[in-house]
């Protein structure tokens, strides 16, 4: 895995929402890379960016108000920022795809999951229409849908939860995607349906070789399925490591925060920790440390002094003043 | 499907009843005299009453209604008190030429007014947007008698352009078939026809489809940006189809029900007849029909008409319903 190269590169990706309450900085200098057959999580709150980075990569964010204003996306090389449109076109759905949170409400009710998936694959692929049916059945087939040729006939609302986000991975993989980016895959699924999922997404990626983008809320999905790992927080990334790194050796306060409110069964306890407050506004964020109001352990210089990224020898990197003064550590930015 | 259908033919029957006793009671608590308004004003009250036996206005109402409906269950609308002519050859005879009218005031009306709903949504506060929803509120602000008036004074009068009104030229001949005159030009390769036909449909056919086009061109647009926001639009993109399907496939056939309703019940107004442009034009259909026969108190034409369209307005609806199932398939009808 190390010897490849990166199949996509995110530089310094600041994405801004330009509204009549002010300007949005909802991703704010993000950098990340991912290698094909790795899997990359992106932690955070709602509203810390990660949608919308995922988005940005898509170059589907809704513009107006939004806009990426600097930075780069690059996948395999070529910057996705110069592409027209009608290129982005043919590179989603083919090279990068992606699913979505809720499958209830992400494919539409008014077309069989038949027309569905083979306009997917028509419009990327040289087939005809009996290739395409084939490939779309062969493809329900993979992702576990019993007597797929019968199925595909049927429309969402036929189909249960699990059941219709396997329908969109499928569709996601309609044309061998090198990226697959996964927004909350899970998060609107029973419990039992999530493991399968999960599961679903390791066993199709050790077969197909792509890189996945894991965004989540969960740090359980992210100790389940990923390599590396990015916890956003104001739409800035605040700590990046590999998941190992991140469980044994938590840097950032709000990191802490996250992985003390998941419940431990070895270490019971009367109730789950919760990080106090609430996300800040993005509109108005104040000087220094995003965030220092929530922080158990804020000092008076972190509301005064905005942290850089701070990479320590095994490529932890984390945005803290508290580990500012440690001799080690290479300061970013 | 079958027996949905059936079902709701079916249910025809109580609204046939309740239209006819409504309007066969309105009619007859309107003041004013049928013998009166057809033998005028010098007429002895010897006369009158003459005329009121011969046309039984002295029985009781119960056995007026009675009768009246018992010519309908046989299929006889009864004749005019006023022409003496059968009232079926006579609505036989206008009835296609309302429906012919409302047919294309309806095609220009969903073809223009679905397309600029659609632009609008997907160009949101751009300056189509602006500009064709302010047309489309003067269009269902305007009022169609005055829009007609203009219309004849400038493309009439002025310019000479469009023939001020009737439904063809004298001095054209057309064999009829289904009193439809584009139809039946086209079936009978009447290109001559058609295009006189052609050119009487344009303004009362473009007068017409006004209010209906605003309506649906402001109802597509509300409609299509609801469902420009779901998450199976984000999901289109994601996949990488081309813009144009994405609008006109996945978001439109969802935006359309809505839509639909909407174009069925003025379907429905527009078929019971547009009184007010038929009378600017001279068109010769029901609606005008209607109006003369209630000014008159031509009882057995008013009765009958206003019943068929009830009936036609209860198709139109069920039309409706079953297409309901076409746009969508969640929508099951038993």
């Amino acid at each position: 895995m190390a010897d490849h190269l990166p199949i996509l590169e995110v530089k310094d990706l600041h994405t801004h929402f330009f509204t009549k309450a002010g300007t949005v900085k909802a991703v704010d200098g993000v950098s990340f890379s991912v290698k094909p057959g790795e899997t990359l999580g992106i932690v955070g709150e709602s509203g810390s960016g990660k949608s919308i980075t995922a988005m940005s990569v898509m170059k589907l964010v809704p513009s107006p108000p939004g806009k990426i204003v600097s930075g780069d996306i690059r996948f395999n090389g070529e910057s996705l920022l110069l592409k027209k449109e009608k290129e982005m076109r043919k590179i989603r759905g083919k090279d990068i795809s992606m699913i979505f949170q809720d499958p209830m409400t992400s494919l539409n009710p008014v077309f069989s999951v038949e027309k569905q998936m083979m306009e997917t694959i028509l419009t990327h692929e040289n087939m005809n229409k009996q290739q395409a049916r084939n490939r779309a059945i062969e493809l329900l087939d993979l992702v576990g849908i019993p007597d797929a040729a019968k199925r595909l006939k049927n429309y969402p609302h036929e189909f249960s939860g699990g059941m219709r986000q396997r329908v969109m991975i499928a569709m996601a993989l309609a044309c061998n995607p090198k990226v697959l980016i996964a927004d909350e895959p899970t998060t609107a699924l029973d419990v039992t349906i999530q493991a399968q999922i999960l599961d679903l997404l390791k066993k199709l990626q050790q077969e197909l070789g792509m890189a996945i983008i894991m965004i989540t809320h969960d740090l359980g999905v992210v100790a389940e399925v990923c390599d590396r790992v990015m916890v956003m927080y104001a739409g800035k990334p605040v700590e990046f490591s590999s998941v190992k790194e991140l469980f044994d050796h938590p840097k950032h306060p709000y990191t802490w925060g996250l992985l003390s409110s998941i419940p431990q069964i070895h270490n019971r306890k009367e109730r789950l920790e919760a990080i106090k407050g609430l996300p800040p506004d993005l509109r108005d964020l104040a000087k220094g440390c995003s965030f220092a109001p929530r922080c158990t352990h804020v000092k008076e210089e972190c509301l005064t002094k905005d942290p850089a990224l701070l990479e320590d020898e095994t490529d932890h990197f984390v945005r803290c003043l508290l580990y500012e003064q440690e001799e080690k550590v290479i300061i970013h930015e | 499907m079958l027996n949905y259908i059936i079902r709701r033919l079916v249910s025809l029957v109580p609204v046939v009843i309740g239209v006819s006793i409504l309007s066969f009671s309105l009619m007859h608590l309107v003041p004013g005299d049928p013998a009166r308004s057809i033998l005028g004003e010098k007429a002895t009250e010897t006369q009158l009453e003459m005329l009121r036996e011969e046309l039984n206005l002295n029985d009781p109402l119960v056995v007026q209604y009675g009768n009246f409906m018992g010519k309908i269950a046989t299929g006889d609308l009864g004749e005019s008190i006023k022409s003496k002519e059968s009232v079926a050859s006579e609505i036989g005879g206008r009835l296609p030429a309302t429906i012919e009218l409302t047919l294309f005031a309806m095609t220009v009306a969903v073809v223009v007014g679905v397309l600029a709903g659609v632009i609008a949504a997907v160009k949101q506060y751009s300056w189509f947007d602006n500009l064709s929803m302010s047309g489309a509120l003067f269009g269902v602000s305007m009022p169609i008698f005055w829009l007609g008036l203009m219309m004849i004074w400038l493309f009439s009068v002025e310019l000479n352009w469009l023939p001020p009104s009737g439904r063809l030229s004298n001095d054209i001949e057309l064999t009829t078939i289904t009193n439809l005159y584009l139809v039946d030009s086209i079936l009978t390769l009447n290109g001559e026809a058609f295009v006189d036909a052609l050119r009487h449909l344009l303004m009362p056919g473009i007068a017409l489809a006004t209010i209906p086009m605003a309506i649906i061109a402001r109802m597509t647009r509300s409609s299509m940006l609801e469902v420009m926001k779901q998450d199976y639009i984000r999901t289109a993109n994601a996949k990488g189809l081309a813009g144009r399907l994405v609008v006109f496939q996945h978001a439109l056939k969802n935006a359309s029900l809505p839509v639909l309703t909407v174009i069925g019940l003025q379907f429905g107004f527009l078929l019971g007849g547009a009184v007010l442009t038929e009378t600017i034009f001279s068109w010769p259909g029901v609606g005008r029909y209607v109006v003369d026969a209630i000014l008159s108190r031509d009882y057995p034409v008013v009765q009958s008409t206003i019943l068929i369209i009830a009936v036609i307005f209860v198709l139109v609806n069920l039309i409706t319903d079953i297409l309901y199932t076409l746009f969508d398939p969640r929508i099951k009808l038993d």
